[in-house]
């Protein structure tokens, strides 16, 4: 019972395997493609294991505060930044070893050629909620 | 409408139904039309016997659903004849379910959710709200569960072992959601320890009582952590102690120990202090000696390092840690605390910020970078 992020990156990520930019496959390929995370997600919801997941686009903006009274500031989006998140997916599990069975079904998604892409996935925990009997008796 | 009533009459209910051969699942969800139904029509029409109110109507509805159901047509000639209401040996009944919802068979979170359910007699909605999943994803774990236990026999004797472990994951959940899992999982004990005669269930319901009574001075008005040595004890629940030191002394009284009743010996001498300074360190040590027979826990040898280092001073808790290994979750969190109980505090204050950045928990984290950022103001002066 612990939630994990699951995020798929558009870039930042070791390369993966099955190396072939999207708009280079068939349009076949990429159907299958996305057939296959729907059926993963429509597995995870019928294991009462799927909280969430939303696909993100490529381009956004950074934003801060900029002083009193007036609008924030919107900048970029910075080439230099290496790390873009192209979606994410929160489970909740049982164990860790549960999490990452998990994404490694996910990295298998197929690719060009109908192929695993291989993808590198980021598995990141949820910071739980603080527990009741935390058993350690200094806290 | 009392509806700690209403819920407290769910395994009883849903038991006689299973007795007068529904099935577990289909009886499950009759129950919980009928509990849906009460929560509707008692305020306005409150039944004079409310268990029987409640048997008669998931009985009709588990029923309505037979007859809807057509592939189920089989089951027909069972159900036609509503017999009449026999005895309820309501004790007995309680105790198989228990043992049904933490079935081996069954995942923790399925075991958790199922129990919640089916004992406990909360909504799928409510569930899922405590436990921040959608509602949907709840709703087939839950279904799940029961056709994980659909074969397994209603009157095969269980092992309390796993009931008490998916209760002490309940209450272990704390209080993040609407529903207080806490204070469920004590009623949910309480049961359990009404319905069989068992020293660790008591030990169980005794260690519950004594963290639940801590409950108010854990947390600070801004949500951070205060460590035990720093609560207000004032502000601990003393009618709540009394009743667990009570149940915890006629528990070890029967000289059948078990991890739950040494948990709770260790939490009550923690009650039992009147100020930080008066804990009988030497006793918390020697339990978790106890423990550590019981179960040979890395955990619990965590704690019995912070416990020695209290006892006979911080050296001698730095070596007991020395013999652990250093991945173990708050290992990094202790030898932070011990190295400032013995002066270090260049090294505590690098301990407690590594520390801070493996922490499981954002109230935990706080707290230890808090721990980090107080040692070096302090040591900058």
């Amino acid at each position: 019972m612990a939630k994990y992020l699951l995020l798929k990156h558009y870039r930042g990520a070791p390369a993966p395997v099955n190396d072939v930019p999207m708009d280079q496959w068939t349009p076949e390929e990429i159907s299958a493609h996305v057939q296959y995370m729907n059926d993963f997600a429509a597995r995870l919801e019928k294991t009462g294991e799927f909280v969430g997941g939303q696909a993100l686009a490529p381009e956004g903006a950074w934003v801060r505060y900029d002083g009193e009274g007036r609008p924030p500031v919107t900048d970029g989006p910075f080439a230099e930044t290496k790390d873009l998140i192209a979606g994410w997916m929160v489970i909740d599990v049982d164990s860790y070893e549960r999490a990452v069975e998990l994404a490694g079904e996910l990295s298998a998604a197929p690719g060009a050629g109908g192929k695993p892409i291989h993808e590198w996935l980021e598995v990141r925990p949820f910071l739980a909620a603080q527990p009741t009997i935390t058993e350690c008796p200094h806290r | 409408m009392n509806e700690a009533l209403l819920r407290s009459l769910t395994p009883s209910v849903l038991a006689i139904l299973v007795r007068r051969g529904a099935d577990f699942a289909a009886a499950e969800d009759a129950v919980q039309d009928a509990l849906v139904e009460a929560v509707r029509v008692w305020p306005a029409d409150p039944p004079r016997d409310a268990k029987g109110w409640l048997v008669t109507v998931a009985w009709r509805k588990f029923l309505d659903a037979t007859r809807a159901d057509t592939a189920r047509r089989r089951r027909e000639d069972l159900v036609e004849e509503e017999p009449a209401p026999g005895p309820v040996p309501a004790a007995d009944d309680t105790l198989q379910l228990y043992f049904l919802c933490a079935h081996p068979s069954l995942t923790p979170s399925s075991a958790v959710a199922l129990t919640l359910r089916a004992v406990g007699g909360l909504t799928t909605r409510q569930i899922a709200q405590a436990y921040l999943v959608p509602e949907a994803t709840m709703a087939q774990r839950i279904s799940r569960a029961k056709r994980t236990v659909s074969g397994v026999r209603f009157d095969q004797p269980g092992d309390v072992a796993t009931v008490l472990r998916v209760l002490y994951l309940v209450f272990n959940e704390g209080y993040s959601g609407d529903v207080d899992l806490a204070a469920e999982a004590i009623r949910l004990t309480r049961q359990l320890a009404a319905a069989i005669d068992h020293p660790e269930v008591a030990g169980l319901l005794a260690l519950m009582l004594l963290h639940h009574a801590r409950r108010a001075a854990r947390t600070a008005p801004d949500g951070s952590l205060v460590p035990l040595a720093e609560q207000d004890r004032g502000r601990w629940d003393t009618g709540s102690i009394a009743e667990g030191v009570e149940i915890l002394q006629a528990a070890l009284a029967r000289d059948r120990l078990g991890e739950f009743q040494a948990q709770a010996a260790i939490a009550a001498l923690h009650a039992d202090a009147p100020t930080a300074e008066e804990t009988d360190w030497v006793q918390i040590v020697e339990w978790y000696d106890e423990l550590t027979r019981l179960t040979d826990s890395p955990v619990v040898r965590l704690n019995r390092a912070v416990a020695v280092g209290e006892a006979d001073g911080p050296r001698a808790g730095l070596a007991a840690l020395a013999a652990l290994d250093a991945s173990l979750p708050r290992h990094t969190a202790v030898a932070a605390y011990l190295h400032e109980r013995d002066g270090d505090l260049a090294t505590a204050a690098r301990l407690y910020a590594e520390a801070a950045q493996k922490a499981p928990t954002l109230a935990e984290r706080d707290h230890l970078t808090r721990q980090a950022a107080r040692l070096n103001t302090r040591r900058c002066r």
